[in-house]
Formats: C-alpha cells, structure tokens, sequence
C-alpha cells in the first residue's frame, strides 16, 4: 500500500463519491427526468465494473493469466459458482468458497 | 436534538421503518465483518479502514478500491471506478427524488447518504402506492438505522482482521462476495453478454498502465450490452411487422 497521506486522500474521494452518486438527483434544486437511454446503460455499469475488479482477481497472478490450475483461488471460486447455482445469495457461496480456499491454500500451499 | 430523537424514535412509521429492515440485520453484519476484514487484509492500516468504513459507507465500492489501491493506480481511476459500481445510487436517487421532494435540499442529500440498496427494496415494498404519503421520511429514516448494524460489524471486521495471518490470504473472502452480487445482477442475456465482455477485457487489457483495464472494461461492457439491446429491439420490431 502506498503512503498514507496518498491513501487518506483517496479515502475521503471515495466518501465524496458515495455523496454524490446516492444525492445524485437530490442535489439539484429542481427535479429533471432521467433519459430513457442513460438509465438502460446505467444498469449495466455496476455489474462491469464489479466483474472487471473481479475476473483479474481471480484468473490472474503477478500480472499474468494463471498457467497451473493449482491455485486455491481457482477451486474456491468454482465451489462458491456451484452454491450460487443451488442457493442464490451472497453469504452461502462466500462461506463454502472459503471452506475449500483456507484448506487449500494453508495446508497445501496453492 | 434530543426531543427530536424522542420524538421520531415514539414515532409509529419509524419504529416500522425498523422492523421491516431488521431482519435483514444478521446478512448485513456479515457482510460488514467481510468488509472489514478484507480491507485490512489488503494492506490498509486499521486507522485508514476506519476511516474508510464510517466515511465511504458503501460495501461494494469499498470492496472494488482495495485491488486499485493495492495496485497504486491514479487517484482518478479508483474514483472513477467506484463511481462505475456506485452509478446504481444514481438510479435510486431519482427514485428517491419522488418521496423526499417536500424536504429542504440539505436535508434530502443528508438523508440520501444513508440510503443503499436494501433501503430502497424495503421502501417500496412497504409503500407499493409509488407516490408521496405522509409518514414516509420517517420510515425511511428508520431503515437508515441498518447504517448501525453495518459500521459496528464492519468495525469487528477491522479489529478481527489483524488478529489473522496476512498469508492466509483473507482478502480473497471479499472477492467471493463480490463474486455472489456480480452473479445476482446476471438477470438477463444482455447482462451475461456484458459480465464475459468486462471479465475478458478486464484481463486482455490489463498490461494498460494506471489500472485502465477496468474502465477499458466497463465501456467495452456497456456498449456490447447496448448493442444487444438494439438488436433485440429491432428484432421484436420485425416480428410485430411480419
């Protein structure tokens, strides 16, 4: 992690950008309707963003896509996929995806 | 202040406000202790996460910036980055717009801070009329509470965090919730085109300096999701005219 000046500051952006993204259209003072076609491109926006952060998190390692599949990552990630797919939710697939990474990684070393 | 707490806490509409969003409490503590423990695991020091968790107060946002701040990127792409996965609050805002019109602007932006995405769902299912009614700022500022719920297990999250072994390598938990919400916003095709354009961008680009794969991603995302809107558009309009 980089210094902690450089840090904070980017922390007090980020509070900056919760404001203005939830007070987005409370701000101004007069209300003003939201175009049809920015409204249908804006939905896709966060589920990118996240799987952009995501997908390197995953498949990649040292700035490189991973060329063994003994990385605890890769089978984690799978077994919290396969729960997804029977339970949908966020902390089930968490939960059995740690269940295989810690094993993995602490006691094999993936 | 504190006749106006008392007042509001006496009132009927908030004390529902708080039922009808407390059974969501145990999930989103949860997903607090996850926060915290992976910002901490990420290499920020427990003073910054801290500040990070009573400030930015938006899960995902917070989840996102850790690898982009890991990474040292420009300040400007980690903004930019978290404003892609907040653009969602911009959305609801305008929804929100139609409830709490009447109050005075600071007072609405205050009130907006607090509001996320479980707020809003509850909202609407508590007033399905989808207009303005009497009652409802202070319902919506008893679901504002779950901000409680949220900065104290996040703050457990925080402390638990050093406690653990960096090489057990913990950050990877707020991957895997990433992983579920990204899964849960796969409702249609055109999503599911987008998530395997931004995931294969995301990794072809991601030699670009400055952690500009993640913006290259999210356009490349959004107009692939565009257009297979347009196409899906024009191939109703065909049927209709056939």
């Amino acid at each position: 992690m980089t210094s902690g000046l450089h840090t904070t500051l980017a922390i007090i952006g980020l509070a900056a950008v919760t404001v203005v993204a939830r007070g987005f259209f409370l701000l101004p003072r007069r209300a003003w309707a939201v175009p049809a076609w920015l409204q249908r491109s804006l939905q896709l926006a966060p589920l990118a963003a996240l799987v952009a952060v995501l997908a390197p998190e995953i498949f990649m390692a040292n700035g490189h896509l991973l060329t063994t599949w003994r990385d605890a990552r890769l089978p984690s990630a799978l077994a919290a996929t396969l729960w997804y797919a029977w339970r949908p939710g966020v902390l089930g697939p968490l939960i059995v995806g740690l269940c295989v990474y810690l094993p993995l990684r602490l006691l094999l070393g993936w | 202040m504190t006749r106006f707490l008392r007042a509001l806490t006496h009132d009927p509409q908030f004390r529902r406000g708080v039922a009808d969003i407390a059974p969501f409490a145990p999930g989103i503590a949860a997903w607090g202790i996850v926060t915290g423990v992976a910002m901490v695991q990420s290499g920020l020091d427990v003073w910054l996460a801290l500040l990070m968790s009573l400030t930015v107060f938006a899960g995902t946002a917070q989840l996102a910036s850790l690898p982009i701040l890991a990474a040292g990127a420009p300040l400007w792409v980690l903004w930019a980055t978290a404003f892609c996965v907040n653009l969602r609050f911009v959305i609801f805002s305008a929804q929100w717009r139609t409830y709490l019109e009447h109050l005075p602007r600071r007072r609405r932006v205050l009130l907006g801070y607090f509001l996320a995405d479980l707020n809003l769902l509850v909202f609407q299912k508590a007033w399905p009329s989808g207009a303005p009614e009497p009652g409802q700022v202070a319902y919506v500022m008893g679901g504002a509470t779950i901000w409680a719920v949220w900065q104290v297990s996040s703050i457990v999250g925080i402390c638990a965090a050093s406690l653990v072994p960096v090489h057990w390598g913990l950050g990877f938990a707020g991957t895997l919730s990433m992983l579920g919400l990204a899964y849960g916003l796969l409702v249609d095709r055109k999503a599911q085109l987008a998530a395997v354009v931004a995931a294969a961008a995301a990794i072809a680009a991601f030699a670009l300096p400055l952690k500009l794969n993640i913006l290259v991603a999210i356009a490349a995302a959004v107009v692939a999701g565009e257009l297979m809107g347009h196409a899906q558009r024009a191939a109703q309009r065909s049927d209709e005219v056939v």
